[in-house]
């Protein structure tokens, strides 16, 4: 194991086995892939505050072209941003150090799946380019528009993009099964089922619901392709078919989905919450039993996303009570988090700062949820920016947020060097402030009624509302909510160069970081920043003797006490 | 890159790493089949005509291969207790009756399927006919699979070498038997 003979660049960056590189990989293709849609939602932002203008850099936004980007930013920031970077970038570079072992039970399988997810995100890039465009049909996909060539105009793209969400499904569930082996056979001697951090706990229950809930999508998926391609007819009700089928099928996968991806980020917060308030865990264990609670009842709320869809009223009363019921854990979760902040210590860090934002603004997308879960409001507002809005308040935290954070707070340890504290503090304000100035416009535009789908108002006046007006009128005021929008969303990006900069500047030239920079308690600290290949010295992996949450110990010199360090040694 | 990382050898809860995976990645299959079978029962409990459609399916040649199936699991089982006795010689022998069935299995069925599509059964005629071809069509890929990953197991075992797949490649032939178990009523005995 120590041996290792000089390995060529392709061997140790491109072909690599080790958890951590692939991890880098994955964060990489993320980083990019964000890019892309974030370009993606500047060109339809652009369009919704100055319709018919040309877009610079990019051109005139035509109808085609607006659903394309509005649809690939969807399904690029879901299945290519937030899925590859919080679940297999995160989990690939901390699982194996965080339960103190040297990598993956299976590291050729964990490489075969990035190939496989490398692969899928190039064959939804080709699929933008080919003639009629990308795929219009939004990130849900629903047929007959995603099936018939005649409704959706773009006669490759909707099967490419159909392949592309596939193979990241495939590319997933072998991520999925490696994480779910490994935590559970590979823990360092002593490390028992409560001694695991959260953050382990939260991707590996996120990979389970990822397994359970993408089933069904998976058959889906296999049904629609042949509507697609060979012409079968299981979505097209005048041959016998049935297109709210789909709708189920999805939804069935869409909404579990949202939370395969809120754990894990609720995991890198609450590693980042307890490390800098210098205090123990507020309920462990509820936090635990709190996210398996979760998890089962996502799979009983989906038909709250097809209350508009024509199905029996009885069942919709059924899934407004489970939608109710699904916020009791998530708000149980976020009171565990404020009261492990009661009392502590606490370090205004910029992963801190990030990891509290989150809270804060997660919170706003959750109450607004209550609305949209509740069938009489959601028959008002479905379909309007109320419903943009909230989903905003809901991902922006997740994908954007809570990623800052995680990459804030383990930059150390990936590439062992320190981030800039003052340019990290500049774009968190720039962040989190120019984010509620785009999106909270769109909650009262969306309460006015003002239609998501439209690219251009000028079209439809009866659907341009005000707030106070007593007849439909075309107003000026939605208009106004729009621009605001776009304003704030140039802020948000031009903000994003402030964290590249800093990204790359600190990466060759930042100041050297130690082992344990933020005197945490968990095995990665323990390791060398960054980790050799291998992680531990071989004839010294670490074994565990205690929780992860040890801070502050009464009767202890230091106010952290590392999982493996021997009892006898105490300070 | 050979040496094997320290994750590899170790076991936590008991259970080898392999057997592990085999249990989850069946777990994983098992919600996609279940999603296909929730969705033909859905289907089928709205659509009364769907009985006179499955009138056609040929119920001889699928208890045939159900007979089949079964006894090719047998082997596997046989081919299991070989390889913890350690005589690869036979192991080697049963995993190759085992293969031997899953072909039998493939041979039955598209001598169904021709007779089907030549009587104007196909699979544009109606959702029923869609379901049945793509369930069937879905699990003779995982049979196809099962029985190439099966030969690449059989030749290792051959030389002596990972005798603990054959466990695992069993496991996952049982699977496919337990799905055929399922589809076999649904599709032709429920008429």
């Amino acid at each position: 194991m120590s041996a290792h003979h000089e390995m060529s660049f392709w061997q140790k960056y491109v072909f690599s086995t080790d958890h951590k590189v692939i991890g880098m990989q994955y964060m990489f293709t993320g980083m990019i892939m964000a890019l892309i849609g974030g370009y993606m939602s500047y060109a339809f932002r652009m369009q919704l505050a100055f319709p018919g203008h040309e877009v610079p850099l990019f051109g005139l936004v035509t109808f085609a072209k607006y659903s394309a980007l509005s649809t690939n930013h969807g399904t690029i920031m879901i299945f290519w941003v937030a899925m590859p970077v919080l679940i297999a970038a995160l989990g690939n570079f901390l699982i194996p150090l965080m339960i103190g072992c040297d990598d993956m039970v299976f590291p050729r399988v964990n490489r075969l799946s990035y190939q496989i997810f490398l692969l899928s995100a190039i064959i939804l890039l080709i699929s933008l380019a080919l003639p009629g465009g990308g795929f219009g049909g939004a990130w849900t996909s629903y047929p007959p528009l995603s099936v018939e060539q005649q409704y959706n105009l773009t006669p490759y793209a909707n099967f490419l993009w159909l392949l592309a969400v596939a193979l990241e499904i495939v590319a997933f569930l072998l991520g999925g099964i490696n994480f779910i082996t490994t935590v559970m056979n590979a823990r360092a001697p002593g490390m028992k089922m409560f001694d695991i951090p959260i953050v382990v706990w939260m991707i590996v229950i996120a990979s389970i619901l990822f397994m359970a809930s993408v089933g069904p999508l998976v058959a889906g998926s296999v049904m629609l392709m042949m509507d697609q391609t060979i012409g079968t007819g299981f979505f097209d009700a005048s041959r016998g078919g049935d297109p709210i089928l789909w709708q189920h099928l999805f939804w069935f996968f869409g909404h579990p989905e949202v939370y395969v991806v809120l754990l894990p980020a609720m995991g890198i917060v609450a590693e980042i919450i307890t490390t800098f308030s210098r205090k123990k865990m507020f309920g462990y264990k509820t936090v635990f039993y709190t996210t398996v609670a979760t998890a089962i009842i996502s799979f009983f709320v989906w038909a709250h996303h097809q209350f508009v869809a024509g199905i029996d009223p009885r069942m919709a009363n059924i899934f407004t009570v489970t939608t109710m019921i699904i916020s009791i854990p998530i708000a149980e979760m976020v009171f565990v988090y404020i009261a492990t902040l009661w009392g502590g210590s606490i370090r205004l860090t910029t992963p801190m700062l990030f990891a509290l934002s989150f809270l804060a603004s997660f919170l706003m997308g959750g109450v607004t949820g209550i609305f949209l879960g509740a069938t009489g409001a959601d028959i008002f507002l479905h379909d309007t920016y109320f419903v943009i809005a909230h989903f905003h308040y809901t991902f922006f935290p997740i994908a954007i947020i809570a990623v800052f954070a995680a990459i804030y707070y383990w930059f150390p340890k990936m590439f062992g060097r320190m981030m800039n504290e003052t340019l990290g503090q500049i774009h968190f304000w720039g962040t989190f402030i120019s984010f509620n100035l785009i999106f909270l416009p769109l909650f009262y535009s969306g309460l006015a009624g003002t239609h998501r789908r439209i690219a251009d108002y000028r079209g439809f006046p009866e659907l341009y509302p005000h707030p106070n007006a007593t007849e439909i009128l075309p107003s000026q005021w939605a208009q106004d909510m729009q621009v605001i929008a776009t304003y704030a969303m140039l802020v948000l990006i031009a903000f994003q160069i402030v964290f590249l900069v800093n990204f790359f500047w600190s990466l060759f030239k930042g100041k050297k970081a130690e082992a344990n920079p933020w005197q945490a308690n968990s095995l990665e600290w323990q390791a060398p920043s960054p980790p050799p290949h291998g992680n531990f010295p071989p004839d010294n992996m670490p074994t565990v003797y205690r929780g992860p949450y040890e801070y502050s110990v009464p009767g202890r010199e230091l106010d952290y006490w590392p999982q493996n360090e021997p009892p006898a040694a105490t300070a | 890159m050979s040496d094997k990382p320290i994750a590899t050898t170790r076991s936590v809860t008991g259970i080898p790493t392999g057997r592990l995976a085999i249990w989850w990645i069946l777990a994983s299959e098992i919600f996609i089949f279940g999603g296909l079978i929730v969705t033909y029962l859905m289907f089928r409990f709205h659509h009364d005509h769907w009985t006179a459609e499955a009138a056609h399916t040929n119920t001889w040649a699928g208890a045939i291969n159900t007979f089949v199936l079964l006894t090719s699991s047998l082997f596997a089982v046989l081919a299991h207790a070989a390889a913890e006795r350690k005589d690869t010689e036979r192991a080697f022998k049963f995993l190759w009756f085992t293969i031997a069935g899953a072909g039998m299995f493939l041979v039955v069925k598209s001598y169904e399927y021709t007779t089907e599509i030549s009587h104007g059964f196909h699979m544009f005629r109606d959702v029923f006919w869609s379901f049945y071809y793509t369930a069937t069509g879905l699990h003779a890929v995982h049979v196809i699979a099962g029985a190439i990953i099966m030969a690449i197991v059989a030749s290792a075992v051959r030389k002596g070498k990972e005798l603990q797949r054959v466990e695992y490649i069993g496991i996952y032939w049982h699977f496919v038997d337990v799905v055929w178990i399922f589809l076999f009523p649904l599709l032709y005995i429920a008429k």
